[in-house]
């Protein structure tokens, strides 16, 4: 469908609806892409875009990212940042799976040592790492431990033996988001996903081996300086979050925000999904509260999948982690709210940031990046389909216009409805095995939903980020062995 | 609800799974989007047994809320107590400012070698959520978040 008449190019790679579009916005819509992902974008997006410039507090602009596809609610791909005093909080600007996000870990392997085992590896992998419908989590928590996990994050994972002090290093906001409050948690989000930490979830969520190859590479300073310093480099990427527990989360408060809306809040509802709170109320605080428990859930979660990499690693190859290389590159979130400073002096202003499949990308020098990364910005890690491959990018200084956010991946093109009727997932399967990508899925009918074609071309997304000032290209990470939820 | 199926899976929203649901009553509706909400979860509906049997009910303000409040309720006791449930009896009462649903539910816990699992669905959202209809039909559009 094409973009709304009315838009307007504002250079390169942004465009521009004017709060003229429609009634209500307060701020423009303004969308970061290629001419070709603009042309392509569901008209949806520039709708639910448009929605959410009408939101009291959103300041400077809704923002679409060039992976920005048609959501519930916000699109996905959409960036809104509130004024903490006048502005809202809203669950579906930031997603039921509360801090899904991406990590990335490298290893001294390269692919001619891994080829002749990749088979073994991914079936230990999926063996080992539970995933799809009704798995349990391979760490036993209490109910009077579960608090910890959700004030602590990953480092209660690190802590209980399930990684290193580095691990935390190399994680956005160290695996930890302030601000937790377990009091602001139901009894039913504790129940419902106590028993998922180490477990993929389904969907969208996956383990993926992938090799650098020599052509992958755009800045080898840049990669070198992430840990990439090898041809043919083997590195794990995956793709997970908070579980039932954040879905809960999210699900409790959309649900008591509805019906507070537009009597107490004195708030109208344009979508329900755009359910929202005054983040300066009662509501509005505890939901932030259990939000950040959820986001530090996930944290833990991704940080003992690491772990269980690692373990698998070491019984195929026979050698300890250390001796394999194994390091995370890092770790960072694409569904989340934060509170945040932006700009300087007199300019300096704090901001609610949502970010709905979005990443954050701090610029070099930000003072919230690790020692390692503080000169080159920060690792922004983008996943593509299973077929195509995905991206590692660096945070640039044109960021801040987009509150240093960037794209979280490649973007849907095609309902999970079409695709199945369009593949069969063990035919995907065949077709992906002469290709040389090794594929375990826990859902056949999965599988077939996530194939490559009912996704955006993750190149023509990685090159708009670029184009448009958002982050920079570093590699390119080709996939071998997929394990899919 | 005899013959046709009572509900289709349709192309929506693109990362997620929507589906319209019909029926002569709006327990009729309700059912049918229970019956949606288990295909999603399994490839092989047919295969859940109704050995265990769990009471519910639900009051919300409005007949869409309680749609919601229903299929998320039911999304709840799939993580929760590993329960896959559909409705055996389902009542729906509507009167204004306020919408009441009396269940029972029926099916069995999660089997990994005996269910073909397909999506981990997270909950049932508001996006688009419609019921719609009064004597002579009523309709219901839902998406799921997977």
């Amino acid at each position: 469908m094409p973009a709304p008449a009315s838009i307007r190019c504002v250079r390169p790679g942004v465009y521009e609806l004017a709060p003229g579009y429609r009634a209500g916005m307060r701020v423009p819509v303004r969308v970061y892409a290629s001419e070709k992902l603009l042309r392509d974008m569901d008209d949806k997006v520039f709708e639910q875009a448009a929605n959410v410039a009408t939101l009291p507090g959103i300041v400077d602009a809704s923002l679409c990212m060039p992976d920005a596809h048609w959501g519930y609610g916000f699109p996905i791909g959409g960036v809104a940042a509130m004024d903490v005093r006048s502005g809202v909080i809203s669950p579906g600007g930031i997603g039921f799976d509360i801090n899904c996000g991406m990590r990335l870990v490298r290893t001294d392997l390269c692919w001619p040592e891994v080829r002749p085992r990749l088979r073994a590896l991914v079936d230990a992998l999926a063996d080992r790492v539970p995933a799809g419908v009704g798995c349990e989590g391979f760490v036993g928590v209490s109910t009077e431990e579960f608090p910890d996990v959700l004030l602590r994050g990953a480092a209660w994972a690190v802590e209980k033996g399930y990684g290193t002090a580095a691990d935390l290093d190399h994680t956005e906001s160290r695996g930890c988001f302030p601000g937790a409050d377990p009091e602001c948690v139901s009894e039913r989000a504790v129940e419902r996903g106590r028993g998922q930490i180490g477990t993929l979830g389904s969907g969208n969520h996956y383990l993926e081996i992938q090799v650098l190859r020599p052509e992958g590479v755009f800045d080898a300073g840049l990669a070198r300086a992430f840990g990439l310093d090898r041809e043919e480099q083997v590195v794990v990427m995956f793709h997970c979050g908070s579980r039932g527990f954040g879905h809960q989360v999210a699900t409790d408060y959309l649900q008591s925000f509805l019906r507070a809306m537009p009597g107490r809040f004195g708030l109208p509802v344009i979508d329900r999904e755009l359910a929202c709170a005054p983040f300066d109320s009662p509501e509005g605080r505890a939901y932030y509260a259990a939000m950040c428990c959820a986001a530090n859930m996930s944290f833990a979660n991704r940080q003992v999948i690491l772990h269980r990499i690692r373990e698998v690693f070491s019984d195929v190859f026979g050698r300890s982690p250390e001796q394999l290389g194994i390091r995370q590159v890092y770790d960072v979130a694409h569904n989340t709210a934060k509170v945040e400073s932006h700009g300087k002096g007199r300019e300096a202003r704090t901001l609610l940031v949502h970010r709905k499949g979005a990443t954050r990308a701090l610029p070099p020098g930000h003072p919230e990046l690790p020692q390692a990364y503080r000169e080159t910005g920060q690792p922004v890690i983008v996943g593509g389909s299973m077929e195509t491959g995905s991206y590692l990018l660096a945070g640039v200084a044109s960021g801040a216009e987009t509150f240093f956010s960037t794209a979280h991946g490649s973007g849907r093109t095609m309902s999970r409805t079409r695709a199945r009727k369009l593949v069969r997932g063990s035919e995907l399967q065949e077709k992906m095995a002469a290709r040389g990508i090794v594929v375990r899925s826990a859902s056949w009918r999965g599988l077939a939903e996530e194939a490559g074609f009912a996704y955006k071309d993750v190149d023509e997304v990685a090159a708009a980020t670029e184009e448009s000032g958002l982050s920079r290209r570093v590699a390119h990470l080709v996939p071998v062995g997929n394990v899919k939820g | 609800m005899s013959g046709a199926r009572p509900f289709e899976f349709v192309d929506d929203v693109t990362s997620d799974l929507s589906f319209v649901a019909h029926g002569a009553t709006l327990a009729d509706v309700f059912s049918a989007a229970a019956a949606a909400l288990l295909e999603a979860t399994l490839e092989d509906p047919g295969a859940l047994r109704e050995i265990e049997a769990r009471p519910l009910e639900l009051t919300e303000p409005d007949r869409e809320l309680l749609l919601l409040a229903f299929l998320n309720e039911l999304v709840y006791l799939r993580d929760a107590e590993r329960l896959l449930l559909r409705p055996r009896r389902l009542e729906v009462e509507t009167a204004p400012g306020e919408a009441r649903l009396r269940a029972e539910l029926a099916g069995e816990r999660i089997d990994r070698s005996r269910h073909r699992l397909a999506a981990d669905v997270k909950a049932a959202t508001a996006h688009g959520l419609h019921v719609s209809g009064e004597r002579g039909g009523y309709r219901a559009t839902v998406t799921l978040d997977v």
